[in-house]
């Protein structure tokens, strides 16, 4: 009887901890999940006002512009059809480059810049991080859906 | 020519992959002695045909036959000679091929050192190993082909992706592959347990080794990528929690849980329903690594869609092994008898507990890992897991499992003493509580997480030493197995050790430097005498000069590059690392910044090293273990496994 009861508390305390874990790791994760925007989603105050997000598309050409220390520039990230202006300290990867896709990191200050923490680019030239692909395809969708909707009225 | 061979090598192998499968389990159901006969020599013909379409994808990247598309996307006449060998596995098709070839080398250390199991046994074994084989031959032949002619041919290749231009890619991807394919192993044990419906002590003698030997590789191979992606990605990381990265996390962290699970049903007969199911997870949590770097699903879930045939190969295989193994499980599982009794508080609850958490681990990192793919796939939101959700879970989830880990072998079986144990670990844990208290003052500054850290740290030193000592004082003899346990413990110690004092006291900076000009950092200054150019075989670089000093006094010339690959054009920065015991000075070159002025990051990273010592520590572990003598074929066992004597052995070795 006395081993039953034993068992019982195991299982129970078992259960218990699973149950407490599982809480803590869904709670972890609810409070970590960065989201994506594109610069169309950003300019349509889609993106939070506060906190981290991603902001990914392509650097517009000839927006790179490197300040007087060498280390903070500032750049434009476009989907072609918004355009949001980036600012960020420090070295960039090595795959950066203007006209490329590019995510980036960080939050939006009260000037409408974003000020980017992290720059991510991924280990291949020709490869387009999928969240700058996809914000460029879906601003190309709204426009193409735009001109065909526009002329029909 | 010798693609069309290697080709048809692996065609050969299919077909025997077939008989494999089939004949050797069919043979050990209805005792048939000749099906179950063949079971060996097929397994070491298939080794000898994967070996040969190995060795002929390797020899067309080693002789620059720009007409095999495999050597034109990943090759070049330029690239030094062990890059275009280890370029063989740098494709999708060639690493497909890598896992066969070591699927086919386990198959044949399965048949060669199995002299001491019964018979049908080994069929059952190799019989599952032939069907996994099958699956991923199939798939080579059917969706990835290697060796697929491009006519005409191409002048030269694309190259190899800088990135993969290092000794690590000769010999990372090898020992990774090699750990996950060696849970097959563990999984065709198991398979073959359900099937017979014995499952017992003695099998899980025979199937320790083999389990411990995969974790090895496997710890090693996370190991080297991880030392890798320190000083070829360049900027200091160590750890990313990067998908690619977790994929090989999970099965190591089922795989640890599944060799104390394996000790305890070879020990006390328990367990072995969960052992099973380890094995098991594993495996499929193996594949699943293996399918999530290698589909593409990575890069986009659309990737996967738009080359539909090897999504859909991938996900029926995944869902075949894992959905019938699983079922085998429940339909099986339940016959086999339950162990030994054990009271709550017992080194088998212990590690019932720590086998608990760290699935519970591998669950947290698999969330984070899958659910955005998931995500994406469903509704096209995208969202990203970064690392603070990983090291927020992280240390709280395998705290205990490091409590727990450092108090087990103290512990008795069947029923710990807990007063004794506290009488023996109070001394120790005042110790370790001051001692983590102060030692970060040592360093300058407190922090609770660094003292929390060192708490762990020294924890399982004590608790490892303590065992020690109580195997001397006992005059017991300290077998190898026990010596491998303490030593893989006190490896998890000085991980520990090097995690809590990189992430706690590490450095960073970035500057702009003129030549002549320093920048100080953690103590040490940094001089920069400019930077000159230098060409290399295949590509153009770069070359900053850092004169590095300490009061005065000279440490380290460090030569940080920025190389531009002539074929790709890919810039890559190819960091300086000065080594050292108790810290590694790191610089990398940013851009030039005008007038011979270039960007820099400086880094200084107090005992990184001793994260991959921790490491190298538990794989060493791992083989002391394995070593153990009571698991040589030849070797008689006569004697009782020690505190065994309520464990049921139903057979004797044959």
């Amino acid at each position: 009887m006395k081993s039953r009861h034993q068992r019982l508390i195991a299982v129970v305390a078992g259960v218990a901890l699973i149950a407490v874990a599982a809480a803590l790791v869904l709670n972890a994760f609810r409070g970590n999940v960065v989201f994506f925007f594109s610069p169309s989603e950003v300019a349509a105050n889609q993106a939070p006002q506060k906190g981290d997000f991603r902001l990914g598309g392509m650097v517009e050409k000839g927006s790179l512009k490197r300040g007087a220390d060498g280390l903070t520039v500032q750049f434009v990230v476009t989907d072609t059809a918004k355009s949001i202006p980036v600012v960020y300290k420090g070295i960039l990867p090595d795959l950066f480059k203007e006209g490329k896709g590019v995510v980036t990191q960080g939050s939006l200050g009260a000037d409408g810049v974003f000020h980017a923490s992290q720059v991510l680019a991924k280990h291949d030239e020709n490869y387009m991080p999928p969240e700058a692909a996809h914000a460029l395809s879906k601003a190309q969708a709204e426009k193409a859906a735009e001109s065909l909707v526009v002329p029909a009225r | 020519m010798i693609p069309e061979l290697g080709h048809f090598a692996l065609i050969l192998a299919l077909a025997l992959a077939l008989v494999q499968a089939v004949l050797p389990i069919l043979g050990a159901a209805r005792g048939i002695p000749a099906f179950v006969a063949v079971a060996r020599p097929v397994a070491q013909g298939q080794f000898v045909f994967v070996a040969a379409a190995f060795a002929a994808l390797a020899w067309s990247f080693y002789s620059n036959d720009f007409t095999v598309l495999n050597v034109v996307n990943n090759s070049n006449s330029s690239l030094p000679v062990q890059y275009r060998i280890a370029a063989t596995w740098g494709s999708h098709e060639g690493s497909l091929l890598l896992w066969v070839l070591m699927l086919s080398v386990w198959m044949v250390a399965v048949s060669v050192f199995s002299k001491s199991l019964p018979d049908d046994m080994v069929a059952r074994i190799l019989g599952v190993m032939g069907l996994i084989s099958v699956g991923f031959l199939a798939f080579l032949l059917f969706t990835s082909n290697p060796f697929e002619r491009l006519l005409p041919a191409a002048p030269d290749g694309r190259d190899l992706n800088p990135l993969l231009q290092d000794p690590g890619m000769v010999i990372h991807p090898p020992m990774l592959y090699m750990g996950y394919v060696g849970f097959s192993v563990a999984f065709a044990f198991a398979i073959a347990a359900l099937l017979d419906g014995r499952l017992d002590a003695t099998w899980a003698r025979w199937s320790r080794p083999w389990t411990t030997a995969a974790w090895i590789f496997l710890t090693l191979g996370i190991m080297l990528g991880s030392g890798w992606a320190y000083y070829e990605l360049g900027w200091g990381g160590w750890w990313f929690w990067d998908p690619v990265e977790n994929a090989s996390f999970m099965p190591w962290l089922a795989g640890t849980a599944l060799i104390h699970s394996l000790a305890v049903t070879e020990k006390r007969g328990a367990f072995k329903a969960w052992t099973v199911l380890l094995a098991i997870l594993a495996f499929s949590l193996s594949l699943l690594g293996t399918f999530l770097v290698r589909s593409g699903v990575l890069t986009s879930v659309h990737a996967f869609a738009t080359d539909p045939r090897r999504g859909v190969f991938i996900l029926c295989f995944l869902a075949l092994v894992i959905g019938g193994s699983l079922s085998l499980y429940a339909w099986r599982g339940k016959k086999v008898a339950p162990g030994a009794r054990f009271e709550l508080f017992s080194r088998e609850s212990m590690l019932l507990a720590n086998s608990m958490l760290l699935l519970v681990a591998c669950a947290a990192v698999m969330l984070g890992t899958l659910y955005p793919l998931f995500l994406d796939a469903l509704t096209g939101q995208k969202i990203s897991v970064g690392p603070p959700y990983f090291e927020l879970v992280f240390p709280i989830l395998l705290a205990p499992a490091i409590l727990l880990a450092s108090l087990g072998p103290l512990v008795a079986w069947r029923k710990g003493n807990g007063a004794e144990l506290a009488r023996r670990m109070r001394l120790p844990a005042m110790l370790v509580l001051v001692f983590s208290l102060f030692v970060p003052l040592f360093f300058g500054r407190w922090a609770l997480l660094t003292t929390l850290g060192l708490f762990l740290a020294f924890w399982i030193f004590a608790g490892t030493i303590s065992a020690l000592l109580l195997r001397l004082k006992a005059g017991t003899k300290i077998n190898s197995a026990f010596a491998g346990m303490l030593l893989a413990h006190a490896g998890i110690g000085v991980f520990i050790l090097g995690v809590t004092l990189v992430k706690s006291y590490e450095a960073e900076t970035d500057v702009r430097l003129a030549p002549g000009e320093s920048a100080e950092l953690g103590g040490y200054l940094f001089k920069f005498e400019g930077a000159n150019d230098v060409a290399g075989p295949n590509y153009q670089a770069a070359r900053g000069v850092f004169v590095v000093t300490k009061d005065g006094q000279p440490v380290a010339r460090m030569q940080p590059e920025k190389r531009i690959y002539r074929v790709q054009k890919n810039a890559m920065t190819e960091a300086a690392i000065n080594s050292g015991v108790t810290r590694d000075l790191y610089v990398s070159l940013g851009e030039p910044a005008g007038n011979g002025a270039w960007t820099a990051r400086l880094q200084v990273k107090p005992f990184v090293d001793w994260i991959w010592g921790g490491c190298l520590l538990m794989a060493l572990g791992g083989l002391l273990a394995a070593a153990d003598r009571r698991y040589r074929a030849g070797v008689r066992r006569r004697e009782v496994p020690e505190a065994a004597e309520e464990t049921v052995i139903h057979r004797e070795p044959a």
